[in-house]
């Protein structure tokens, strides 16, 4: 699968306090409008200019902090497509997948904010089109590849009803 | 081969032979929620398909965090929580029992035991020699409907600790010290293994404050052999019939060893905005304090009250520096009363808030000003953590924060002494 958009660049070690701040706990059962605050303490102006099919091009250890689901949630939600960063932390990497969001863990230095992205999935590229450099990312675990191909791990378990390794 | 406390565990529960790197399905003994991660978990298992807990006597929900609830969405998600548990027979904790991972320890964890919550710093229950790891709403919802989950047993670090701790310095420090060696990503994926002489003497509740912070260097477990100190504590708790022992073999694989010499240690402060971030207490004197904040599932036990209690007998706050004291669970509280150390607390013009989560998260009971700073016995201090990103947040332990609170700027507790 091809997947092309805009990159939207962060910087290291973005928490999940600063993709959905505490402030808003009160709206996790009502989820659009928690969405309205996605990275706002990073980047006011991201949810206003992000398109469905963009992606968040991230450092190291995107995601830290608390489990809260809602933080790739609300990303997805807003229509990211995929996040690229160098690493990310254990609980956010796998809620992510379990909501069919890809994460691609790749050298995403030579990435700036707002170059046309073109990632192949199958083929695990990424090509940079306005800087033409090109580069692969890390493949996930099968268990977690079968998961994000049913969307997520409600559909999975839908579908099969148990675990598969 | 030999095998770390986190393949022990994961081999039993699995049923396999299992090492660093295996995925396995592993048997779930305890799940739990939150109020904050529990209602998406139960949206998730009913999309799902599921009516039936696997193992209700054996699953729990906590309203923790907004306790009580200060809004009403939050009321309206306490009621679809308390419905769902009375639908499924699972245990509900009321608002003001306490912090989940504090009433896990108090009444529902064993040795060897694999737990999963939907909270991050469920890693907790690892002092007592528990596979604890946190996972997001729908791992958990899963694992609430067929009572197992899938794994990658994790490498291990090998963190042995060696010596005395000195006078005026605790474990906060030692676990603070160790994140600011590792960085906050710097055991990302791995079982953080605590062994060594000062780790043996140290109690149960010591070994919770550093099993909790495991995972602020992104560990997925953090984890302590269980000795004659977890038969102790769990005596205490009424379970002493749940105890075994669980030690690592001695040539089990590790993939980096630490060593830290406890008596080097100084009382140490993480620095906004993170936990890896952190200076000697002694080093900031002078950064004045506006609010000081001791509780949470970190530092918020008996023993950290105790702590607290012992500097602020016959003193005052700062007239600038306000202090809010919330106890762990309600077993804390009483037990503070008893004690005295409640009314120390008030006598030092401190307030006192319910058992729960209280200021640590950002929604309410102590958010901070614009430009104001805390220095907080919790176990993180990103950037907008306590409800406003314009506000700076210290982390140390209950004694740094008490003489914080009395001086109304950084204090080496040791001045106290």
């Amino acid at each position: 699968m091809i997947l092309r958009g805009r990159a939207f660049k962060f910087g290291d070690n973005i928490s999940t306090d600063h993709i959905i701040p505490g402030r808003w706990f009160h709206l996790r059962s009502n989820l659009p409008e928690l969405a309205k605050h996605v990275l706002e303490d990073v980047s006011p102006a991201f949810v206003s200019k992000v398109k469905p099919g963009d992606f968040i091009v991230a450092g190291k250890n995107f995601g830290l902090g608390s489990s809260r689901e809602h933080a790739p949630l609300v990303i997805k939600m807003v229509g990211v497509r995929a996040i690229l960063a160098q690493s990310t932390a254990r609980i956010f990497f796998r809620n992510a997948i379990n909501q069919g969001l890809p994460v691609l863990i790749c050298d995403t230095s030579q990435i700036d904010e707002g170059d046309e992205l073109e990632v192949d999935l199958n083929r695990s590229i990424v090509k940079d089109l306005t800087n033409g450099t090109q580069l692969s990312f890390g493949k996930v675990p099968e268990v977690m590849l079968h998961i994000l191909e049913e969307g997520g791990l409600v559909p999975y378990i839908r579908k099969y009803g148990d675990f598969r390794l | 081969m030999g095998k770390t406390l986190a393949e022990k565990i994961l081999s039993q529960k699995s049923g396999t032979n299992a090492h660093a790197g295996d995925i396995v399905v592993a048997a779930v003994d305890l799940v739990f929620v939150q109020d904050g991660t529990g209602p998406l978990a139960i949206r998730q298992f009913e999309a799902s398909g599921f009516e039936k807990v696997a193992k209700p006597k054996r699953t729990a929900i906590f309203l923790d965090h907004a306790s009580p609830s200060p809004a009403r969405e939050l009321s309206n998600d306490h009621v679809l929580l308390r419905n769902f548990a009375k639908k499924t027979g699972v245990f509900l904790f009321e608002v003001g029992e306490g912090v989940c991972h504090q009433l896990v320890a108090e009444s529902l964890a064993n040795p060897a035991e694999v737990i999963l919550g939907a909270d991050s710093h469920t890693t907790t229950a690892g002092g007592l020699g528990a596979f604890a790891t946190g996972m997001g709403s729908t791992d958990i919802a899963m694992a609430m409907a067929l009572g197992k989950t899938w794994l990658r047993v994790p490498e291990s670090f090998k963190v042995v600790v060696e010596g005395y701790l000195g006078e005026g310095v605790y474990a906060k420090d030692l676990i603070l010290h160790l994140i600011s060696l590792l960085g906050a990503d710097g055991a990302t994926y791995k079982s953080l293994e605590f062994c060594g002489e000062t780790i043996s003497n140290m109690t149960i509740s010591e070994r919770f404050t550093i099993a909790n912070m495991a995972v602020e260097a992104g560990a997925k477990a953090g984890l302590f052999p269980s000795d004659e100190k977890t038969k102790e504590y769990l005596i205490a708790q009424g379970r002493g019939e749940r105890y075994c022992p669980l030690q690592p073999d001695d040539d089990a694989i590790y993939e980096h060893t630490i060593k830290i010499d406890a008596a080097a240690l100084e009382p140490t402060v993480a620095m906004p905005h993170s936990v890896d971030n952190t200076a000697l207490a002694k080093e900031l004197k002078g950064t004045k304090i506006q609010q000081v904040f001791i509780g949470t599932c970190t530092n918020g036990r008996l023993e950290d009250l105790a702590i607290a209690a012992s500097l602020l007998k016959s003193r005052s706050r700062h007239p600038d520096t306000r202090l809010i004291i919330a106890p762990a669970s309600r077993k804390v509280l009483q037990a503070s009363i008893e004690a005295g150390y409640i009314q120390t607390f008030l006598e030092a013009g401190a307030l006192i808030m319910p058992p729960g989560c209280a200021a640590c998260f950002g929604l309410h009971q102590g958010v901070l000003g614009d430009g104001e700073s805390c220095l907080s016995t919790a176990n993180r201090n990103f950037r907008g953590r306590m409800g406003n990103p314009n506000s700076f947040i210290y982390l140390g332990s209950p004694a740094t924060a008490a003489a914080t609170a009395i001086t109304g700027e950084i204090t080496d507790p040791r001045e106290f002494l």
